[in-house]
C-alpha cells in the first residue's frame, strides 16, 4: 500500500512545520485512511558532509587502485593529531569518482547503515580508514554503486551547494532520518492512491489549506477540442471495442501527447529519485521515472512510448483468439478476447502490432530506451472491470492496474500529461506538442438525487442542511437544488464510488465525524422466537457433558488428505469421490474436507501424545462435509436482486450436506487416582459411557446395535464396535479403534472412540414434554436372577426380554455380574441381574412376584437363557 | 444350688463401695462392663443381698430395701458417669486415629475442559439472546452468491480478490466474471449469513451468527486459515448508526468489563455504507489502557437489502462482525495463535469450563 512522505505531501497541502508521522497517521485515520505501519529510518548517524582535501591513488597488488584520502568532516568529527590539532580524517576509498575538492557523504564510526552495516575504524590497504564515503546503495537511496555520492551532482543550486559545510548533518540533507507512513487504501478510494488524494483527505481531516494541483495544470494544457478541423494531432487514435464487458467500453478516454527532441542521456533529478525510492518505486530512466512520478503524485497511470517506433493509428481494441504478448517483464501471455490492448498499425495494417496490455503492463516493443528522442505520453481511462479481469487473468497486478481497477479520475488525463511534459522538458529538454490527441467518450455522469434527511435516517446525525452542502462541495461535488432539503449532486470525476445517496451519507458522516453520532440502544425485538433454539441448547449440553465426563474440547482444522485416510484405513479413492476438495489448498497433502471428525481429532490427540502428555482424551463438535458427486452445478447470480425461489433452491442444491457431528477419542487411563491407587486403562466401555451420558443428558434413549465382526468397518475393532441408534436411525458409532489404527496413530492399545451425527440425533428427538410417572409408596420386591445364555445373545436383548416380561411393575433392573468360563460351559455366558418390582396401586404379594418371575424365565428361555440355580 | 444368702448390710455396703471405687479407676468401657457384671450382676453381693431381703423379718425389710435402693442408685450413678467419661475418651481416641491429611490431592473424577473459543462463542450468543436477538448459522461450504454477490461484492470487485478465498472444486460452471469454477467457496466471513437469514426469517430481523470462517493464510503467531467470527445483523424500520454504536458499547462491556467502550473509524466494506472499522477501548491492555482494532461494522448497504428483496427506502439496518480469536487473544493475553489452534490440553485446561 502507498507510502506517504510528508516532504512530498507539502506540495499540495499546508502541513505544520513540526508535523510528525505519528500525528499524520492520526489525522488520516480519522477520515478513513488507515495506518499500516510507520517505517522508521533504516539509518543512524553520524553521517555528515565531507570535503575531500586530498586523494592519493595507490595501485594495489590485486589490480585495484584505492584512494588514500583526507576528508574534512568539520571540527566536531575531525581527527586530533599528535599536537592536539584538529585535522581531516584519513579514509580509504575505492570509488573511481573520488577526487580532491569534492563534497561527499561520510559515514563515521558509530553509524549504522541499512542491513545493520556498522561503520567502524578498520585497517585496510595499510591505512587506518576512519569512516567511509558512501554510495547511494550503501545508504539505501537507490541501486547505484558505481561510485560514491558526489553532492555536486545532487540537484542543489550553486548557492545551496556552496553553503554545504564539512560536518553538516547529511542524514537530514538526504532525508535519511525521515520515517515514512504506509497507509491502507480501501478499494472505494482509488483517488487516495496519489498525493493529490491523500492531501485532499488531510485537508478534510484537519482543515489545512489544500490546492488541487490539477487546477493549475489544466490551465496550462493546450486545447484539444475546438481546433480547426484538419489540424493534425500527435497521432491518430481509434478506440474500437467490439467486445465490451457488461456493455461498458474498455477505454472511454485516450489522451496522447508528444515530447520531441528529448535528451535521452538526461538524468532523473536526485530529489525525484529520492521520492520514488522512498515510495518503493525503482528509478529506471528519466522518461519512465517521470511517468511513475506523475502517477504517484496525481493518480494517473501513464505510459511513455518511443514515438519513432510507432506507426499510427493507435488502435485500442480487444485481443483476438490466439494472440500473444510478451510484456515488459519478459513474460509471454496468451491473450483472451476480453483483454484490452493498445496496438499500432505498421505498414498500414491497422491495429496489427500489440504494444501493451491496456492499463496493466506495456509490451516489449515500443518502450522508451536509452536512445529515445521523441516520446509519446499515454494517459488513458480504462474500465475498472476490464483491467481487473486482465490483471487477474494474467496474474500481473501492477501499480497501474491497481489504480485503474479502483477507478481513475476521468478528467485527469490532460493535466497528467501536462505535468509529465513539464518535468521531461525541465530535466530532459525537448518540446511538448501543442496538439495532443484526445479521444474522449467519457459518458456524462448521472446526478444523485439526494434528500438531506437521509443523513439522519441512516446515521442518526442531526446535521444542518448548510453543513451538508459545505461538506459535499468540499469533497468536490457539484451541488444544485436545495428546496425542501432535496439536492441534485454531481460527484467529482475522481470519485467513481459515489453513486447512491448512501455513498453521500457516508461522506457526510465521516467528515462530520463518527464520534458525533449519538449512542442509542434499539429496543428488544418483539417479533420472532426468543432464546436459544432446542438444538442450540442441546449442542451446549453435549459439549458440557463431555467436558464434565473428563474429556477436553478441541477445535481442529477440517482438512484431510492421504495420510489421514491411510491412518484411518479408508479406501482413499472411494472417500475422495465423496469428499469436498479445495481447489487452492494450503498444504498440498490435505486438500479435502473431512467426512467425519475422528481423523482430524486424531491428529490433535497425536500432537498431545508427542508432547509427552498422557491420558489424552479429546472431543470436538463441528461440521463434516458430504460431497455428492451428482450435485448440480451452482449458478452464478447477480447481487442486488432477490433471486427467484427456484434460483435460491438451485444455490442450495449444489452445496454439500454439512451435518454437525460430535466425536471423541479416549486414550491412556480412564481412571487414574494417583496415590489412592485406583488405575484402569481406557477401553470400549469408556466410549460407550460417553455416548450413554450424551443420551441421558439429552433424554435421547440411544441404543447400541453390534454388527457381526465381518460387518465392522476397518477403522474399528471387529469385536468391539457398535452402531448407535436413535429409534431406528443410525446416528453414530462407538467402540475401540482397530489395533492397526491405534498403532498407525501412535495411540495406546485399546484406545476408544465415538462419533455421533448430532444433526440426525437432534432431529430424531421429540420435543414433547416428559410425561411424569406416579411414584409408588408401596414396598418393593427385590430379586436376583442369574441366567446362562449363549454368547450370541446380547445383554441388550436379554434385558429387553426381561423388561418386556416384567411389564409395568419393573422398577429397576441392574446387571451386576457377567462371567464366562468352565462353570457356564463352552459358548455360554452368565448374566446376573438385580431386579426390583413395585406396583403403583398395591403391595405385591409372593404370588405376584412368583408370577412375574415365571414370566421372565419363560420369556428369557425363548432366547435360550436358562435360569441358574 | 447356691446357699440361701443372708442379708448383711455392712458387707453389701462395703462391696458396693468397693465396686464404686473400681468403677472410678476403670480405664475402658470394657473393664467397666466387667465391673458392672461383678458388682451388679446376678452373682454380685448386691443382687444376692436384694434377694436376701425376702428372708428378713418384716420390720427389717423396709430399711434393707431403702439401703439397697440407695446402694443401687449410687452404683448406677457412678457407673453412668464413668461410662460417659470413658466413652467420650474412647471416641476421641478413635477420631484421632482416623484423622487424615485433608490436603492430599484427590482427583477421582477430574473435569475435562471446554475449548475457550467455543465458550466465548457461547458468551457472544448469550449477550445477543439477552437482548432478545436470535442466533442463526449458515453453511461453511457456501455459495459465492451468499458470500460475495449478495453482499455487494460483484464478481469483479477488487475486495473480492482481497479476501484470500479457499475455492472449492466441484461441479463446474462459469462464474459471473466468466472464470470457470464451482461458484462455491469456504466462506470467508460469517457475513454470508446476512442474506440467508433475511430470506429465511424476513424482517424485522435481529440475529447473531457465530461460526467458522476460512482464509488462505498459513498458520503463524497471528494468523490461522480457520478461524471464528461473530456476525450481528439488525434490519428494521428506524434503525440508525446510533443504534449500532449503542449495541457495540454494550457488547464491549459484556466482553471486556464496565470500562470498555468502542470507537468507529471510517472504512470500507462492500456490504455496508457507511462503513467503519471498530476500535475497542481496552482497559486491561498490556502497557496501559488503549484503543485496539476489534472488527468492522456499518449500515447495511441498500444493495444487500435488495438482494433479500427488501425496500431500502423503508428498511435500514446495521451489521458488525468481530474475530472471536482476537477477542480471546486480547482478553487473556495469549501471545501466540498456535495455542488457540493446536488443541494442546494444557492450554484448554487452564480455562476448565469457562474462559
Amino acid at each position: 500500500m502507498p507510502m506517504v512522505d510528508i516532504d512530498w505531501l507539502k506540495d499540495h497541502v499546508e502541513v505544520p512545520e513540526d508535523l510528525t508521522y505519528e500525528q499524520l497517521a492520526r489525522d488520516l485515520v480519522k477520515v478513513g485512511l488507515e495506518e499500516e505501519e510507520i517505517h522508521a529510518s533504516q539509518v543512524t548517524g553520524p553521517i555528515v558532509v565531507g570535503y575531500v582535501v586530498d586523494a592519493t591513488p595507490e595501485p594495489q597488488k590485486n589490480g585495484k587502485t584505492i584512494n588514500w584520502c583526507h576528508v574534512d568532516v568539520g571540527d566536531e568529527y575531525n581527527e586530533v593529531d599528535e599536537n592536539g590539532n584538529k585535522v581531516p580524517r584519513g579514509i580509504v576509498c575505492g570509488a573511481p569518482n573520488m577526487k580532491a575538492g569534492e563534497k561527499v557523504v561520510v559515514t563515521l564510526p558509530g553509524a549504522v547503515l541499512p542491513g545493520d552495516f556498522r561503520i567502524e575504524p578498520r585497517k585496510t590497504y595499510g591505512h587506518i580508514s576512519n569512516g567511509m564515503c558512501a554510495s547511494e546503495r550503501e545508504l539505501g537511496l537507490g541501486d547505484s554503486h558505481d561510485g560514491i555520492i558526489l553532492l555536486r551532482e545532487y540537484g542543489f543550486t550553486p548557492a545551496e551547494y556552496e553553503a554545504l559545510k564539512p560536518g553538516d548533518d547529511a542524514m537530514h540533507l538526504l532525508h535519511l532520518d525521515q520515517p515514512l507512513l504506509e497507509i491502507n487504501i480501501t478499494p472505494d478510494r482509488g483517488y487516495a492512491l496519489s498525493y493529490r488524494g491523500v492531501a485532499r483527505e488531510y485537508h478534510h481531516s484537519t482543515g489545512a489549506a489544500y490546492v488541487d494541483p490539477v487546477s493549475a495544470l489544466d490551465g496550462k494544457t493546450p486545447l484539444a477540442e475546438g481546433l480547426e478541423p484538419g489540424t493534425p494531432t500527435d497521432i491518430e487514435v481509434s478506440i474500437e471495442d467490439d467486445n465490451p464487458i457488461h456493455g461498458v467500453p474498455g477505454c472511454d478516454r485516450y489522451y496522447a501527447r508528444a515530447i520531441r527532441g528529448f535528451d535521452p542521456s538526461a538524468k532523473t533529478p536526485n530529489w525525484m529519485r529520492r521520492r520514488l525510492i522512498r515510495a518503493g518505486v525503482r528509478s529506471i530512466s528519466l522518461a519512465v521515472d517521470v511517468t511513475n512520478y506523475v502517477m504517484l503524485d496525481l493518480g494517473q497511470p501513464m505510459h511513455a512510448y518511443d514515438m519513432d517506433k510507432l506507426e499510427g493509428p493507435i488502435v485500442v481494441r480487444r485481443a483476438r483468439e490466439g494472440e500473444h504478448l510478451v510484456t515488459l517483464d519478459g513474460k509471454d501471455h496468451e491473450l483472451s478476447v476480453e483483454d484490452l490492448l493498445i496496438t499500432d498499425s505498421p505498414n498500414g495494417e491497422r491495429g496489427s502490432r500489440i504494444i501493451g496490455l491496456a492499463g496493466v503492463m506495456g509490451g516489449l516493443y515500443g518502450e522508451v530506451t536509452a536512445e529515445t528522442k521523441n516520446i509519446l505520453l499515454e494517459a488513458a481511462h480504462f474500465d475498472q472491470v476490464s483491467i481487473a479481469r486482465s490483471a487477474r487473468r494474467h496474474k500481473t497486478p501492477s501499480e497501474a492496474s491497481r489504480r485503474f481497477e479502483r477507478g481513475v479520475d476521468t478528467q485527469l488525463q490532460p493535466a497528467a500529461a501536462q505535468m509529465a511534459a513539464e518535468l521531461l522538458i525541465r530535466y530532459g529538454n525537448g518540446e511538448a506538442s501543442e496538439h495532443p490527441t484526445d479521444v474522449n467518450n467519457v459518458p456524462r455522469r448521472r446526478a444523485i438525487h439526494f434528500k438531506s434527511t437521509e443523513v439522519a435516517r441512516v446515521t442518526g446525525l442531526d446535521t444542518d442542511v448548510n453543513r451538508i452542502c459545505d461538506i459535499l462541495t468540499d469533497i468536490g461535488c457539484g451541488v444544485a437544488g436545495g428546496g425542501n432539503g432535496e439536492f441534485s449532486i454531481m460527484p467529482p470525476s475522481w470519485r467513481p464510488d459515489l453513486n447512491e445517496p448512501c455513498d453521500l451519507v457516508e461522506e457526510i458522516a465521516r467528515l462530520v465525524g463518527y464520534d458525533e453520532i449519538p449512542v442509542t440502544v434499539p429496543p428488544a425485538p418483539v417479533e420472532g422466537e426468543v432464546g436459544l433454539t432446542d438444538d442450540q441448547r442441546r449442542k451446549r449440553q453435549v459439549a458440557d457433558e463431555l467436558a464434565e465426563y473428563g474429556l477436553v474440547e478441541a477445535l481442529t482444522y477440517p482438512f484431510v488428505g492421504d495420510e489421514d485416510y491411510r491412518a484411518f484405513a479408508y479406501d482413499a479413492d472411494e472417500i475422495k469421490r465423496v469428499s469436498v476438495e479445495i481447489a487452492n489448498p494450503l498444504a498440498g497433502d490435505r486438500p479435502f474436507l473431512r467426512r467425519d471428525i475422528l481423523p482430524t481429532l486424531a491428529q490433535t490427540v497425536r500432537l498431545n501424545l508427542r508432547r509427552g502428555l498422557e491420558n489424552v482424551s479429546l472431543y470436538e463438535i463441528g461440521h463434516v462435509y458430504l460431497w455428492d458427486p451428482q450435485a448440480p452445478a451452482i449458478p452464478a447470480l447477480p447481487g442486488g436482486v432477490r433471486p427467484t425461489d427456484e434460483q435460491l433452491a438451485a444455490l442450495d442444491a449444489g452445496l454439500p450436506a454439512q451435518p454437525m457431528h460430535v466425536a471423541g477419542i479416549l486414550t491412556g487411563n480412564a481412571v487414574e487416582t494417583g496415590w489412592l491407587g485406583e488405575r484402569r486403562a481406557v477401553d470400549w466401555s469408556d466410549a460407550v459411557e460417553a455416548v450413554r451420558r450424551i443420551s441421558d443428558r439429552l433424554g435421547a434413549d440411544l441404543t447400541l446395535d453390534q454388527p457381526a465382526p465381518d460387518d465392522v468397518p476397518a477403522q474399528w475393532h471387529p469385536g468391539r464396535m457398535a452402531r448407535v441408534l436413535a429409534g431406528q436411525t443410525v446416528v453414530g458409532v462407538v467402540g475401540e479403534l482397530h489395533p492397526h489404527v491405534n498403532e498407525a496413530l501412535g495411540f495406546p492399545a485399546h484406545s476408544a472412540a465415538f462419533e455421533l451425527d448430532l444433526t440426525a440425533l437432534f432431529a430424531a428427538l421429540d420435543n414433547a414434554p416428559i410425561q411424569a410417572r406416579p411414584i409408588s409408596t408401596f414396598p418393593p420386591v427385590k430379586q436376583d436372577l442369574a441366567f446362562t445364555v449363549p454368547q450370541s445373545v446380547t445383554a441388550a436383548a436379554l434385558e429387553d426380554a426381561i423388561r418386556e416380561a416384567a411389564g409395568e411393575v419393573l422398577e429397576s433392573i441392574e446387571l451386576f455380574d457377567v462371567f464366562t468360563g468352565d462353570q457356564v460351559g463352552e459358548g455360554m455366558k452368565s448374566l446376573a441381574y438385580a431386579v426390583t418390582f413395585r406396583a403403583v396401586d398395591r403391595t405385591l404379594g409372593s404370588e405376584d412376584s412368583e408370577t412375574i418371575r415365571k414370566a421372565i424365565i419363560d420369556r428369557a428361555a425363548e432366547l435360550g437363557a436358562q435360569l441358574r440355580a | 444350688m447356691a446357699q440361701q444368702a443372708v442379708f448383711d448390710a455392712q458387707a453389701v455396703t462395703e462391696a458396693v463401695a468397693e465396686g464404686i471405687a473400681r468403677i472410678e479407676n476403670a480405664s475402658s468401657t470394657e473393664e467397666l462392663k466387667a465391673i458392672k457384671t461383678q458388682y451388679a450382676g446376678a452373682d454380685s453381693a448386691m443382687t444376692q443381698a436384694s434377694k436376701a431381703i425376702g428372708a428378713l423379718p418384716a420390720d427389717q425389710k423396709k430399711d434393707a430395701g431403702k439401703l439397697m435402693g440407695k446402694l443401687r442408685a449410687d452404683f448406677g450413678r457412678a457407673f453412668g458417669a464413668r461410662e460417659t467419661e470413658l466413652k467420650a475418651q474412647e471416641e476421641a481416641r478413635a477420631l484421632a486415629s482416623e484423622t487424615v491429611d485433608m490436603t492430599l490431592p484427590i482427583r477421582r473424577k477430574p473435569l475435562g475442559a471446554r475449548h475457550p473459543l467455543a465458550k466465548v462463542m457461547e458468551d457472544w450468543e448469550d449477550f445477543f439472546i439477552s437482548m432478545g436477538w436470535r442466533i442463526s448459522s449458515g453453511p461453511e461450504v457456501e455459495t459465492e452468491w451468499f458470500d460475495f454477490d449478495a453482499l455487494n461484492f460483484g464478481p469483479d470487485h477488487p475486495a473480492r480478490q482481497m479476501q484470500d478465498t479457499f475455492y472449492v472444486k466441484g461441479s463446474q460452471a462459469r462464474d459471473a466474471a466468466g472464470f470457470v469454477g464451482s461458484n462455491m467457496v469456504l466462506r470467508t466471513q460469517t457475513s454470508s449469513d446476512q442474506v440467508r437469514a433475511l430470506l429465511e426469517y424476513g424482517v424485522p430481523l435481529y440475529i447473531a451468527s457465530p461460526g467458522r470462517v476460512f482464509r488462505t493464510d498459513e498458520l503463524d503467531a497471528t494468523h490461522t486459515p480457520v478461524f471464528h467470527q461473530c456476525e450481528a445483523l439488525a434490519v428494521d424500520k428506524h434503525l440508525t448508526m446510533a443504534d449500532l454504536k449503542g449495541v457495540l458499547d454494550k457488547l464491549a462491556v459484556a466482553m471486556f468489563g464496565p470500562e470498555a467502550k468502542t470507537r468507529l473509524r471510517p472504512s470500507y466494506f462492500p456490504f455496508t455504507e457507511p462503513s467503519a472499522e471498530l476500535d475497542l477501548w481496552f482497559p486491561d491492555k498490556k502497557g496501559g489502557a488503549g484503543w485496539l482494532e476489534w472488527g468492522g461494522c456499518g449500515m447495511v448497504n441498500p444493495n444487500v437489502l435488495k438482494s433479500a428483496g427488501l425496500d431500502p427506502d423503508v428498511y435500514t439496518g446495521f451489521a458488525f462482525g468481530m474475530g472471536i480469536e482476537r477477542t480471546l487473544l486480547l482478553r487473556h493475553d495469549i501471545n501466540d495463535m498456535h495455542d488457540l489452534v493446536e488443541g494442546d490440553v494444557r492450554f484448554s485446561k487452564q480455562f476448565v469450563m469457562g474462559e
